[in-house]
Order: C-alpha cells, then structure tokens, then sequence
C-alpha cells in the first residue's frame, strides 16, 4: 500500500512548494495591497476620528460631572453656613429671651415683694388703729359700765367725775393685778 | 473543483499530496496571471474582509452598535495588543496601517482552511507569506534607516555590551540572524502551519471516507476514529489560523521597534 503512495506520487507531476510561482506572489501582492489600502484609507481614519471623538466626549462629561460637582460643593458651603449664621442667631435670641425672662422674673418679685411689703404695712397701721380705737371704746364703755354695776353695788351715784375717774383706775389697777396674781 | 484523494474506483487509500496546493489552472494559463482555484478563494477572502469590515464600520459612533463593537474589538487586538504595546502611541499609529492589514489579510486567509467548500488555506502556497515577509523586511529596514541608519546597522550587527574580539563572531551572526533569518523564518512558519494543518484535515477526512466506504467490516470502526481526529484538528486549526495572522503580527511589530531602538 505505501508502495502504491510512492508510485502515485512519482507518477504525479512533482513540485517543490518552496519555490513561488510568479501568479501566487502577483495576487498575493495585489490582495495585500487592496487590504492594506482598504484599512489605511477607509477603515483606520474612521476609527481614529471615532476613538477621538469618544475620548472628547468622556473628558467632555468628566469636565461636566467635575463642574457640577463643584457648584453642588459650593451650594453645601453656603447652606452650611446659612446654617450656621441661622444657629447664631438662633442662640443669640434664646440667649436674649432667657437674660429677658430672668429680668421679668426679677421685677416681678420685686413688685410682689414692694406689694407684699405695702399690704403688711398698711394691715399692720390698721390693726393699729382699731386697736386703739377698742381700747379707748373699750375704756369708755368698761368705765361707765362698771360705774353703773358700782352705783347699783354701793347704792350710790358717783357723779362727781374726779371720783368717778379716780374710782374706775382703781378698779382696773385692782383687776390687772389680780389677773396677775391668778396666772 | 479540484478532489485528489479518493478515487473510489480503484480502492486504494491515497494520501494527500503536495500537488494539492497546485490545483488546475482556471483562467490565464500560461501567462504570469494564472488564476486557480486557491486564488479565487482569495480574492473572495479579500472580498469577505472588506464586507465585513465595511458594515461594521459604515456608521461609525461613539456608542457603538453590536457589529461596531466586535470590529472595534478586533481592530483593538491590533492597535492595543501589538502595535500601541510595541512600538508606543506615536510609532504604533505610523506603522498601525501596516499591521493591521497584515493581521487580517492572514487571519482571513488562514481561516479559509476550514470553511467548508472553500477548504485550502489561501496562504497555503509561498506567495502570499513571501510577499508578507517582505514586507515586514522593507517595513522594518526602512523603519530603522529612515530614524537613524548608523544607530540601526550599529545595533543590529554591533550589538552593545561586548568587548570588541567577541564581534567577529557576534557580527556574521548577527547579520545573518537579522537579515536573511528573520524573512525566511516568518514565511516557513505561516506557509508550514498551513500546508500542514491542511495535509492533516486531508488525511484524516480521506482515511474516513476511505475506512467508512471501501474498507471492510472491522475496519470500518476507524473512520469514527479519523472522524473524531479530524473534527478536532479543524478546532485546532481555527487556533491556528488566528495564532499565526497574531504571531506574525506581533513579529513585524517587535522587528520595527528593535530597528527603531536608540541602544539594545
């Protein structure tokens, strides 16, 4: 069978594969040259002009992104220091409002106090004066009773009022002291 | 259409040959423009390229579409991966044409392989990766002599850090490892890959067909075998067909940048 290989190919017209026939190299050659116009001229460039302008757009919306990133940081501050300046103030009328209600506090203890004062000064000047004003009703009216219970007791009218008068302070020495004597 | 391995006639197994690269001629015989079969399958290869390429990239947007987005991804392997990564911004820009091309005339020439009813290579003849060679040899040389000719024949034949003795060996070396290896390996490793991946498939798919129709009893078990082989070489050979377009690549592009380097 190997035999029959060998004569079949010796039979064969023998060619040596490493030796370039004129036609092969032409086409090749003309095939090359038509890709490599094809990719020089058309295809590459289109690329080119492609990744260009992707690489423009990507840094173009890295610039945008960038930019927006910087006015959203800028808003944060001001509204960080708004809010800021909003605490301050905030503080500033707690701190006014607290110094406003000690004050008012204070007034009004002193009012009360100034009322207090006036109401116990003035109750205390009119017990005073009703006190005084019993024990010379109650003086009159305990002398004249007495008088009477006297003169119905000694069967005689003490009208001489220098004795009356005598009699009676007497009488009330005599009761005080014998108030005393009892406690 | 050319189909060289089977004759069911006969009965015999037939390898594939190297004749299958050689198909009959199709249109100008006998003048410098022969036209075969595995031309044809260039030019669609060329027309394919162009198609897709030109869809995806018609109504070119920043926001790309589905089909903007897979070319833009492939053209990235090149620009991003090779050129940009090799050779920097401004030098990966001038060469990215260059590379590009190369990398898709490659892949798409390679991919063919497996595309059924095409099924070649259409770089599997030495034209089309002779013609690529050299034209990463004349892109790298020129590359090199245009930035500076004393600086890039001082570093690719006097390299820097050896004592002076050592350069009459160092430079034939150098020489011959820069400027006759480096073409001849890139066109034998991308035209090797091919042709072989293609003998593989050949043998594997004929052994199937020939153990499934005409070998008998028993034997027929071995075309599940050579099937299954065959089925996973054409996985491979998808492999293949994008590893050499990026090696290939990527070597003309590491060729430009050590012409373009100020020291080794």
């Amino acid at each position: 069978m190997l035999n029959a290989v060998f004569v079949a190919n010796a039979a064969e017209e023998s060619v040596n594969p490493i030796f370039p026939a004129s036609y092969d190299i032409i086409w090749s050659a003309v095939c090359f040259a038509i890709i490599l116009v094809f990719f020089w001229k058309a295809v590459l460039p289109k690329v080119q002009t492609m990744l260009d302008e992707r690489s423009a757009a990507i840094e173009g919306n890295i610039a945008k992104a960038d930019e927006a990133q910087a006015q959203a940081e800028a808003a944060l501050q001001e509204y960080t220091a708004q809010l800021a300046g909003a605490r301050q103030e905030a503080g500033e009328i707690r701190e006014a409002a607290r110094a406003d209600g000690v004050k008012i506090v204070a007034e009004a203890k002193d009012a009360a106090v100034a009322e207090a004062a006036r109401v116990t000064a003035s109750a205390k000047t009119q017990i005073e004066a009703e006190r005084q004003s019993a024990v010379v009703t109650l003086r009159k009216e305990v002398g004249s009773l007495a008088i009477d219970l006297a003169s119905g007791v000694v069967g005689e009218s003490l009208s001489d009022d220098k004795k009356a008068g005598a009699l009676v302070d007497r009488f009330l020495a005599d009761l005080e002291a014998s108030e005393k004597a009892s406690k | 259409m050319h189909i060289p391995f089977v004759s069911a006639n006969d009965g015999e197994f037939h390898g594939p040959t190297i004749n299958e690269f050689f198909p009959p001629v199709i249109f100008f015989e006998g003048t410098p423009f022969e036209i075969n079969r595995i031309i044809l399958i260039r030019f669609l290869a060329v027309a394919v390229i162009i198609l897709l390429f030109w869809l995806a990239t018609r109504k070119m947007s920043v926001v790309p579409g589905r089909g903007q987005s897979l070319a833009e991804m492939a053209l990235d392997l090149v620009r991003g991966g090779i050129a940009e990564d090799l050779l920097g911004k401004v030098d990966g820009r001038r060469f990215l044409p260059i590379l590009t091309a190369m990398f898709f005339i490659i892949l798409g020439f390679n991919i063919t392989g497996i595309i059924p009813g095409l099924n070649i290579a259409a770089s599997s003849t030495i034209g089309f990766p002779l013609v690529l060679a050299v034209v990463s040899y004349v892109t790298f040389i020129y590359s090199g002599i245009k930035k500076s000719p004393k600086n890039f024949f001082k570093n690719s034949l006097f390299p820097a850090g050896v004592p002076w003795p050592v350069y009459i060996i160092v430079t034939p070396i150098e020489l011959i490892s820069t400027f006759v290896i480096r073409p001849v390996t890139l066109t034998l490793r991308l035209l090797m890959n091919m042709i072989v991946g293609h003998l593989l498939l050949v043998l594997f798919f004929s052994a199937t067909q020939f153990f499934f129709f005409t070998a008998d009893g028993f034997f027929k078990l071995f075309g599940v075998g050579s099937l299954a082989f065959g089925f996973a070489f054409t996985l491979f050979e998808i492999l293949v067909a994008v590893l050499q377009a990026y090696v290939f690549t990527l070597l003309t592009a590491v060729y430009i940048q050590l012409a373009l380097a100020e020291e080794h």
